[in-house]
């Protein structure tokens, strides 16, 4: 119930929004506020909750569920269940909700109910994608979280808004129709095989597919979550959305679409394709590395800051595929903390983009410098989240990374050693940011005010969680570990599971 | 927590939280007691456990303290545990106790910046961190703390922001230095899958049992694990950050660049001597590394004109002299040298950074001169730190910890005559570059005015720092006078016994010679700077000891190297691919598109004949086939 | 009545009409010649028509050029009446200058 009360608040506040931005400007905003915050909280007590019972076993063992039938005819149900890992998105999601609607507190001025309506349906979208168990469920919501989106880049966008918004949509929109064609396959053959047309997550997942067909049908569920990730060939409509998109928009992209492309390969493409996805493990490795060192070459050349900080993101996103494609626990948890950290890291990166843009009114790099001179608080924020995006120990991004990296060294050892290098290559990019925008001489006269306390509030909520998950990711890491734990299982063939000391020779 | 081990790093991290969030609310002598307070603190409670753990220690000769596990995964388990033994007691008290005299100095010294806060709040972090690594009993620690001093050390040399030289020297410390961490970290997964853990004393136990000896295995992770002692310690190849390391305010380049960062790769390699015993091409390695970058460092120093330049080759000579004594197998001769070079780089550098403020911030030695009289207190300490760094016989500390290295560069295990001829060139020309920057800065007429005289928080860590120059050397002397040994005592509790190849009774030669070598230097700088300055005028006028010159002056034209072949492919790549070249294959599909619907659109024109055409055409195209068919 | 014209000939004038009266479309510029043209291609049609009828022996032929008749009737009454308002219209009857298409 309590799954479906998450979309629900969401989508209600939404519509309620739309309906009270007629009468003032400045109450959808506070709806949006209190929708997300409420989320929030209720998830926060659910995990304080479960943290306590978390146990690791192979079974499907979900925290919570939801069934009810929708479509019976075509064996469609509208059931939601999360486990760890879908609780951790879960949490991020609203976490990041409430930033965005912060961040959008004085950005957005116009037609304000049909901005939040789109953002909070964003946010629905995202948790019923993290939720969904019926594969045509999740479709409906993978489609919910992008129209939203395509308004949000389309119309509170910067000056080639239009453009980006098509893009966006195009990219998305026809890997969505692969994975569409690929879901309706598998529901074919699940229901030649037994004789049960069903859409469900858990029914499908035993499927027996011959090995030629299941390649081509994970192929169709990889491309939309390539798409999403992104994956280095599929990369490009990243930088032109994230660049155009107001700052909760970049922000939301940045922290949870993204995700659910990361989301979708360990949900579905593991666990309903283990033995194809053993077979392009290689490749896809080596597609990771090709996006860790070609997003860091591209962001250091970029003088449009959010330009920079979406290649940023494609570089850290490299460090997910190869992670996933890794197979084994270390680079697995290395996956979750990665999405939770760049979530966060790249997030708060976004957010200081745009208020820098609200005060000097850019976006060029060569237009600024200078600026720790005047806006001390702002600089030092911005230090420790290049230094997170440079994966600095003692943030959260370097657990992340180094998971990952020592996971693969297993798997790999010559891809791991060109994906380390992405650590020298985040730290050149990284360091021209903080270079080229808060040092040196200034530049533009005048006064800049420093962060107002709103601002305050949520670049500390930032700064703690990195901080924290740097410090002490153990909460994180114990609450993903069944989930993770099953995924290791499921890939591993019966004959060599690896017990834990087994590294050693 | 009964132990107060903690504090020891905790102290620090609080001073630095207290600058960092309260820093602009407190007055200049509450962040001063903030700053230099922690940092003497600190320094009391290692004193105190030091003097615990070596009267009345615990049996292993170690402290140890979990505080809690920071990740545990798969197997995978680093707790955040301090551990305090010999060998990182000593760091940790060269850390504190020369930091608390550093940060007392500074206190003084930055007295007139604007961001006195900021200062010190970097200052604090860099404490901390550096004591993480010291004291962190697994490498992912060390590598937290490894990394937190890179940031620190990268923070304060771009502490003048303003200047966009400072900022680039700040990238080009941290970037070079990173090279190294990520060679570094690989070697830590490397060990990881081979020993399942990161925990030193288990790799410790297990090495000899894991590892055959010269197994390919075991060469490949040292070498990797001296990447980055290398990178952090400016050695060869990746030194050529720590002269632009300069740009930084001078405590800083005491602090992090003299005394206690850039020994950090001496410490990782003591600190994983088991690791480099079993490879002896590793070994070999580091000897190598040590003795090229001595040599090199000392003929560029040579030919320096800012004092602080002259005083960063040195330092990167004198940890050559450290690598040098780690690859010979001389392990307690490297610590030692770490020790009493900290004393005296520190005060150089201090001492230094007196004499440039006092001069309104001039760095060159030749517009000195004559300060000999006019700052007499700078003067002696100059001396004192000075004559320690030249190794002058008997009354330096210097001497003990040098002569030491360059007797077992020849007698130890690892050791050989080549190695210990470079070792003795380099004593050689350090004693040269030596004098002739203590002529150039002290003696000879006046040349620029003085500007304000430093007070007494500058001048008494100057003379504390002079007295330890002189005294530190004592507590270790030779076979053949004294045979005092309490240094070495303390150390082989952690690090093993140096192996001898020769005998012991031909020590006295060799400290005769290294004696001669320094008076020699000394002479040589004497000769061509204080009485026959002409002569260096009739050298420079030669066409190829110019040019040997030049090009010892560019630090053997390593920059210029790198420029080539690194930054410039790099930035020339990143450069043309700004508009990323994978869009184009998109904006390709688009333009494709486009081109064809504007074919297509040019026959819907309107025109009827063309229409008409177009059927005639395709039913003669169609009755043609069907008749050939 | 036994025909003395060889169905050949009829069909290759029919074919030869046809021609002309595509031409005559092709080639000329205002409409009313353009609309006679027209004429003379269903002309030329019926005449095969009739020409394959009397060949067969079969009434199809004349049924269809009945129908041919009815239709070119329609055709030139709905042609002319909207000919007519071009010309009120755009005061020309030239096509090049009626059209408004880009292509």
């Amino acid at each position: 119930m309590m799954l479906a009360l998450l979309i629900v608040i969401l989508m209600a506040g939404g519509l309620t929004a739309l309906l009270a931005g007629k009468w003032n400007k400045s109450f959808p905003r506070w709806i949006a506020l209190i929708s997300s915050t409420a989320g929030f909280l209720i998830l926060l007590l659910f995990w304080i909750d479960q943290h306590q019972v978390v146990q690791v076993s192979s079974d499907q063992n979900w925290l919570v569920q939801y069934q009810k039938d929708w479509i019976l005819s075509f064996g469609i149900t509208f059931h939601l269940a999360i486990d760890g890992l879908s609780l951790l998105l879960l949490v991020l999601t609203f976490f990041m909700g409430i930033l965005a609607v912060l961040c959008s507190w004085e950005e957005i001025r116009e037609r304000t109910g049909f901005y939040y309506f789109n953002l909070l349906w964003i946010l629905a979208g995202v948790a019923g994608v993290f939720m969904a168990m019926d594969l045509f469920l999740f479709y409906f919501f993978w489609e919910v979280m992008l129209i939203p989106m395509y308004f949000l880049i389309g119309i509170w966008g910067s000056e080639n808004r239009v453009y980006a918004a098509y893009k966006f949509f195009i990219f998305t929109q026809a890997s969505g129709l692969l994975m569409f064609l690929a879901i309706l396959g598998l529901y074919f053959i699940h229901g030649n095989n037994t004789g049960v047309y069903t859409f469900s997550y858990v029914e499908l997942t035993g499927t027996v597919i011959p090995s030629q067909v299941a390649i081509w049908l994970m192929m169709g569920f990889m491309v939309a979550f390539a798409v999403k990730l992104p994956v280095v060939p599929f990369h490009t409509w990243l930088p032109d959305a994230h660049g155009e998109a107001p700052t909760a928009g970049s922000l939301i992209l940045a922290g949870l679409l993204l995700k659910t492309g990361a989301y979708g390969m360990l949900r579905f493409v593991i666990p309903l394709f283990p033995e194809a996805a053993r077979q392009v493990a290689v490749p896809a490795m080596v597609l990771g590395v090709a996006g860790i060192v070609y997003g860091a070459l591209l962001a250091y050349s970029q003088t449009d800051l959010k330009r920079l900080v979406a290649f940023t993101s494609v570089s850290h996103m490299g460090f997910v595929l190869m992670g996933i494609f890794a197979f084994n626990e270390l680079a697995l948890q290395g996956v979750v903390m990665q999405i939770v950290t760049h979530a966060i890291s790249t997030g708060a990166l976004f957010i200081l983009a745009g208020m820098i843009k609200e005060r000097l009114h850019t976006r060029d790099m060569n237009l600024m410098g200078g600026l720790w001179t005047q806006m001390p608080r702002l600089g030092t924020i911005g230090m420790v989240f290049a230094m997170a995006s440079l994966g600095l120990p003692g943030l959260g991004s370097f657990i992340a990374e180094f998971l990952i990296l020592l996971g693969a060294f297993h798997a790999h050892f010559w891809i791991t050693v060109v994906a380390a290098s992405g650590l020298i290559f985040s730290a050149v990019y990284s360091l021209r940011i903080v270079q080229k925008i808060f040092l040196g001489p200034e530049k533009g006269a005048g006064h800049i005010p420093d962060f107002s306390r709103r601002e305050m509030v949520i670049m500390a909520a930032l700064t703690v969680s990195i901080v924290w998950l740097g410090l002490y990711p153990q909460p994180v890491i114990n609450t993903a570990k069944p989930a993770v734990v099953r995924l290791v299982q499921l890939l591993q063939p019966d004959s060599d599971i690896k017990s834990e000391q087994s590294y050693v020779r | 927590m009964d132990n107060p081990l903690w504090l020891i790093p905790a102290l620090p991290l609080a001073g630095f939280l207290i600058l960092a969030f309260g820093g602009s609310h407190l007055s200049k002598k509450m962040i001063a007691a903030a700053g230099a307070g922690s940092v003497c603190l600190s320094a009391l409670i290692t004193i105190m456990i030091g003097t615990k753990l070596l009267s009345a220690g615990p049996d292993g000769g170690t402290y140890s303290q979990t505080l809690w596990t920071w990740i545990d995964v798969a197997g995978f388990n680093a707790k955040i545990t301090l551990t305090l033994d010999a060998l990182s007691l000593v760091f940790v008290f060269v850390i504190t106790f020369i930091g608390a005299l550093i940060h007392i100095y500074s206190a003084g010294f930055m007295e007139g910046d604007k961001d006195y806060s900021r200062f010190f709040a970097c200052m604090n972090l860099f404490v901390f961190s550096m004591l993480v690594l010291v004291l962190a009993d697994n490498l992912l620690l060390m590598y937290l703390g490894w990394e937190g001093v890179g940031l620190c050390s990268y923070l304060l040399i771009g502490f003048w922001y303003e200047n966009p030289a400072n900022g680039y020297a700040a990238r080009k410390a941290f970037t070079i230095t990173r090279i190294g961490d990520t060679a570094m970290a690989i070697g830590l997964f490397m060990v990881f899958y081979q020993s399942g853990t990161l925990v030193v004393a288990d790799i410790t136990a297990k090495a000899p049992e894991l590892w055959q000896q010269n197994e390919t295995v075991v060469t490949v992770i040292a070498l990797l694990l001296l990447a980055g002692g290398v990178g952090k310690s400016a050695q060869l190849p990746l030194q050529t950050w720590l002269p632009d390391a300069m740009a930084g305010p001078s405590p800083v380049s005491a602090l992090i660049h003299a005394a206690t960062m850039v020994t950090a790769g001496v410490y990782l390699i003591a600190r994983m001597h088991v690791i480099f015993e079993l490879s002896v091409v590793a070994q070999s390695v580091v000897a190598i590394i040590g003795a090229a970058t001595l040599l090199i460092a000392g003929f560029t120093a040579l030919t320096q004109y800012d004092i602080k330049r002259v005083l960063a080759y040195s330092t990167m000579s004198q940890i050559g002299y450290m690598f040098l004594a780690l690859g010979v197998g001389a392990w307690t001769a490297a610590v030692f040298h770490f020790m009493v070079h900290a004393f005296f780089k520190a005060l150089l550098f201090l001492a230094a950074g007196a004499i440039i403020e006092s001069l309104h911030h001039e760095h060159n030695m030749f517009r000195m001169g004559g300060l000999k009289d006019k700052m007499p207190v700078v003067f002696w300490t100059f001396l004192i730190g000075a004559a320690s760094l030249a190794a002058v016989p008997l009354i330096s500390s210097g001497f003990y910890s040098k002569d030491q290295i360059l007797w077992y560069a020849w007698g130890a295990g690892g050791g050989s005559p080549l190695l210990w001829a470079v070792a003795l060139l380099g004593a050689l020309i350090t004693a040269a570059y030596t004098t002739r920057m203590m002529i150039l800065t002290f003696w000879g007429e006046s040349k620029t005015h003085i500007g304000h005289h430093p007070g007494k928080r500058m001048t008494i860590p100057l003379i504390v720092l002079a007295f330890f120059s002189l005294v530190a050397g004592f507590i270790e002397l030779p076979h053949n006078f004294g045979h005092f040994t309490l240094f070495s005592d303390l150390m082989h509790k952690v690090l093993p016994e140096t192996i001898l190849r020769t005998n012991v009774s031909s020590e006295w030669m060799f400290q005769l010679l290294a004696a001669l070598a320094t008076f020699g230097g000394i002479f040589l700088g004497y000769f061509y700077y204080g009485q026959q300055p002409q002569r260096i005028e009739n050298l420079r006028q030669n066409e190829m000891l110019a040019g040997l010159r030049r090009f010892w002056f560019s630090g053997w034209g390593f920059d210029q190297l790198y420029d080539v072949i690194l930054v410039k492919p790099f930035v020339f790549i990143t450069r043309i691919n700004k508009a990323d070249v994978v869009d184009k294959l998109y904006t390709g599909i688009v333009s494709v598109t486009h081109a064809l619907y504007r074919l297509l659109s040019r026959t819907q024109s309107g025109s009827l004949r063309w229409y008409i055409m177009g059927m005639v055409i395709g039913a003669i195209v169609i009755l043609g086939i069907q008749m050939m068919l | 009545m036994k025909s003395s014209v060889s169905i050949e000939m009829v069909m290759l004038l029919a074919g030869l009409l046809f021609a002309l009266g595509i031409a005559g479309v092709i080639i000329r510029k205002n409409i009313i010649f353009m609309l006679l043209s027209v004429e003379i291609m269903l002309n030329a049609s019926g005449l095969a028509f009739i020409a394959a009828g009397s060949h067969w022996g079969q009434p199809d032929g004349q049924v269809m050029f009945i129908f041919i008749l009815a239709m070119a009737a329609a055709e030139v009454s709905i042609g002319l009446a909207l000919i007519l308002q071009i010309y009120h219209q755009h005061q020309s009857l030239d096509i090049d200058k009626l059209k408004e298409m880009n292509g």
